[in-house]
């Protein structure tokens, strides 16, 4: 399947799971590359690669320190994306939370069933 | 931006075209496709606590159509339909999406979404995802906006605190 195109914008980078995991992990503070690496345990062309996206659309900065070559978080350029898709998810977790209540009652009703089996 | 998430919907942009919706649930699959495809379930839970879902027809097999109808609080009424394209019990529906109130000049085929809802269980909990694939960026940017216009602006909330964190 062909992929669909993309707009390379902070939007987009987020939106891999693999570079959200690369973003939680510098939400916890500035990290080398070599760390990265460590902490997520995939290869260093992979975690560089999506470095490298995170970097194009300002979600990460990059400094040298001696021969590193130290990332950290630019929360700011994430900030817009989570503002215009918050009302949205909004409603959807509200919308799971009601479910969350029809489920604990399904759960119920199941136990109740399978005792009086 | 949680990656693993219970309690709070995530919602990402994997590309122009798509929206993913994604939740854990506190339930085995089987109870979450039940409450996903039940219409008497379906109306506790889909009016989001904004209003009162007052249809609900749901014609699962392959072909056959639903159509959901709320009216919300203020009175304004939506409705949405489509058909299913695709049906694995407990484990993946696919389906069509049209908002019956598309602005002029938007045919229903531009309109229209293709859905794909997955249940995966692990440890007798569920995570949903619901894959959302519109036929434009336009078109799907339009979903995500008309959260903005039906007020859903509401302060504080879990999600603020994710914003904060981003700073």
């Amino acid at each position: 399947m062909a992929r669909a195109a993309t707009t390379t914008d902070a939007f987009n980078a987020v939106a891999e799971p693999r570079r959200r995991q690369i973003l939680d992990v510098l939400a916890d503070g500035e990290r080398p590359v070599n760390d990265l690496v460590g902490l997520l345990g995939w290869a260093q062309p992979q975690v560089s690669k999506h470095l490298r996206v995170l970097r194009e659309v300002g979600a990460v900065v990059v400094r040298d320190e001696g021969r590193q070559r130290l990332y950290r978080l630019n929360g700011h350029a994430l900030k817009p994306i989570h503002d215009w898709v918050k009302t949205y998810e909004r409603s959807w977790s509200e919308r799971f939370d009601q479910l969350d209540v029809v489920l604990e009652d399904l759960k119920q009703k199941e136990k109740r069933d399978a005792s009086d089996e | 931006m949680p990656v693993t998430n219970s309690g709070t919907a995530t919602v990402t942009l994997p590309t122009d075209e798509q929206i993913l919706i994604t939740r854990e649930f506190d339930a085995p699959k089987h109870l979450v496709y039940r409450a996903w495809t039940t219409p008497e379930l379906l109306k506790r839970w889909w009016h989001a606590n904004r209003g009162k879902v007052t249809v609900v027809e749901i014609d699962l097999r392959v072909g056959g159509t639903w159509r959901y109808v709320m009216v919300a609080d203020d009175g304004y009424e939506v409705a949405f339909h489509g058909d299913y394209r695709e049906i694995v019990p407990n484990e993946r529906i696919v389906s069509t999406e049209i908002y019956e109130g598309l602005p002029e000049g938007v045919s229903e085929e531009e309109g229209a979404t293709v859905n794909t809802v997955t249940f995966a269980e692990a440890n007798e909990r569920t995570t949903l995802t619901l894959l959302v694939q519109a036929t434009s960026k336009i078109s799907r940017d339009a979903i995500i906006d008309s959260g903005m216009e039906a007020g859903l602006q509401d302060a504080l909330d879990l999600l603020e605190q994710t914003a904060n964190s981003l700073r």
